[in-house]
């Protein structure tokens, strides 16, 4: 292998074992995943096959049973029934989550959703936060709707500023759940085209997504899952083009060719 | 029945003081419980949501216990129940008492409903760009379950402002007070009960008016 082979780099974030059940329903099996510095993991899979919950559990919004969640330069979290909320909680300092639903927040202005987190929590000055969170939002296209509220916008407007104050919090990792899922169809390009130009800056990033050709497009590595565990990982061209597990090749089949 | 003669004269004379009345009695009286009320409100609906079971039990037994009895028995208690037990309060503080209490009892479920209202996804969000519990709560989660809670604060806001007028059977020097002494004194007791009423619609048309506004205000924050 040559030095320059991502797998010989250091991974950024490293996840071995982690184990997950809500009460009997064993939702995820020892799930192993790295992702290196620079690259787009896509993870995709049927609904319920505990993607959005891996996702979920590399930011602390779900404590896995089992397992090590390990930043490099830290946190590195191993999970047990005694890990504390704190410990849990600090994984966030790494992580920025773009949700499904947008969850903006409605009583405060475009602006205002894109500093809180900087202004409130990391405490950084006023003016610098602001500023910073007006480039972001003229990158994607919408300085001028920084003083409106959420509901004012579409859906796509509302994801972008979603995007736009996971940027804010200078995450070592972004984290997308299904972000254009709730979108209308015509809204969905926007939304992609900015994740793209991301991944294509250089962003570090883990996406649950349903769009097959976009994950060909931006991620580097596919993983597959299903029933919890995961199928199959790997280039996303070799994963998606020519899987080599059934259920993967089934499940590429069905979402290409619905009818 | 013999038709009726309004005294005018003692309509326009008596309404002064019941004015007055309204104006150092109803009204500081109401905003004083109001304000202590509601505080004991947050404090209580945030102990139903804590998922402590302690708290939370005796929050709900408050609760159960101040809905479960009649505002009048809880006056008296207060009034004239504890000064055998060694405690006397004056009429004034042991109005405010009974009527915080017993708003607290009553708007604590309000609030209740409005936090558990707000969606998940902005517990989430919060947390999310790193925010505590408490930062979540008092960021996020308040000022969007205030929205909500508008409406029935204000019917309970206003059903207070009729209430204190039981303050009057504590010997508080309120609105009705006030009318029951004109009309005691001048034996007029159609006209001056009927003039009490009549500014306490006005009071509450008045209230009704604010909270349209207040409504209106903060209706920029939820989608049309």
């Amino acid at each position: 292998m040559s030095p320059t082979d991502p797998a010989q780099r250091d991974p950024l974030l490293r996840v071995s074992g982690l184990n997950k059940s809500f009460g009997e329903n064993e939702v995820l099996r020892s799930i192993d995943l790295q992702v290196q510095p620079g690259q787009v993991l896509a993870l995709v899979g049927p609904s319920g096959s505990g993607k959005t919950t891996v996702l979920r559990c590399l930011n602390g919004l779900e404590k896995p049973d089992a397992g090590t969640v390990e930043f490099s330069g830290g946190p590195a979290v191993t999970f047990t029934a005694k890990t504390t909320r704190r410990e849990k909680e600090s994984l966030r300092t790494r992580s920025a989550m773009v949700f499904q639903g947008y969850n903006l927040f409605p009583h405060r202005t475009v602006l205002q959703n894109v500093t809180e987190g900087p202004i409130q929590v990391q405490k950084r000055p006023k003016a610098e936060a602001i500023a910073e969170a007006e480039r972001l939002l003229a990158r994607v296209g919408l300085a001028e709707k920084r003083d409106d509220y959420p509901h004012q916008l579409s859906g796509g407007q509302q994801q972008r500023v979603g995007i736009v104050r996971a940027l804010a919090q200078q995450p070592a990792l972004l984290l997308f759940d299904e972000p254009t899922s709730a979108l209308d169809p015509e809204l969905v390009g926007d939304v992609l085209t900015v994740i793209k130009e991301l991944a294509e800056e250089g962003w570090t990033m883990v996406l649950v997504t349903h769009e097959l050709a976009f994950a060909r497009e931006v991620a580097d590595t596919v993983v597959f899952m299903d029933g919890g565990v995961v199928v199959e990982q790997g280039p996303a061209e070799d994963v998606l083009r020519a899987p080599t597990q059934e259920r993967t090749r089934q499940f590429v089949h069905r979402l290409l060719n619905p009818f | 029945m013999e038709p009726m003669d309004i005294n005018w004269e003692l309509a326009i004379d008596s309404f002064w003081p019941l004015l007055r009345g309204g104006l150092t009695g109803t009204i500081p009286l109401t905003l004083a419980s109001f304000t202590v009320g509601l505080a004991l409100a947050l404090v209580l609906a945030l102990m139903r949501i804590s998922g402590n079971r302690l708290l939370s039990g005796i929050a709900r037994a408050y609760i159960s216990v101040i809905r479960g009895t009649p505002l009048l028995v809880q006056l008296f208690v207060i009034f004239f129940g504890l000064p055998s037990i060694g405690v006397t309060i004056d009429p004034w503080p042991s109005a405010v008492i009974a009527f915080s209490m017993n708003v607290g009892g009553y708007a604590a479920e309000v609030i209740r409903a409005a936090i558990l209202s707000v969606p998940k996804g902005q517990w989430e969000a919060g947390y999310t760009i790193g925010m505590s519990r408490n930062q979540a709560l008092r960021r996020l989660i308040l000022p969007q379950a205030a929205r909500v809670s508008v409406p029935p604060l204000s019917n309970t806001f206003i059903s207070l402002v009729k209430d204190t007028s039981l303050a009057s059977l504590i010997l508080v020097t309120e609105m009705f007070r006030q009318a029951q002494q004109v009309a005691a004194f001048s034996q007029e007791f159609m006209l001056l009960y009927v003039e009490a009423a009549m500014i306490y619609w006005v009071f509450c048309l008045v209230l009704s008016t604010v909270q349209d506004r207040l409504e209106r205000r903060l209706d920029r924050y939820v989608a049309h």
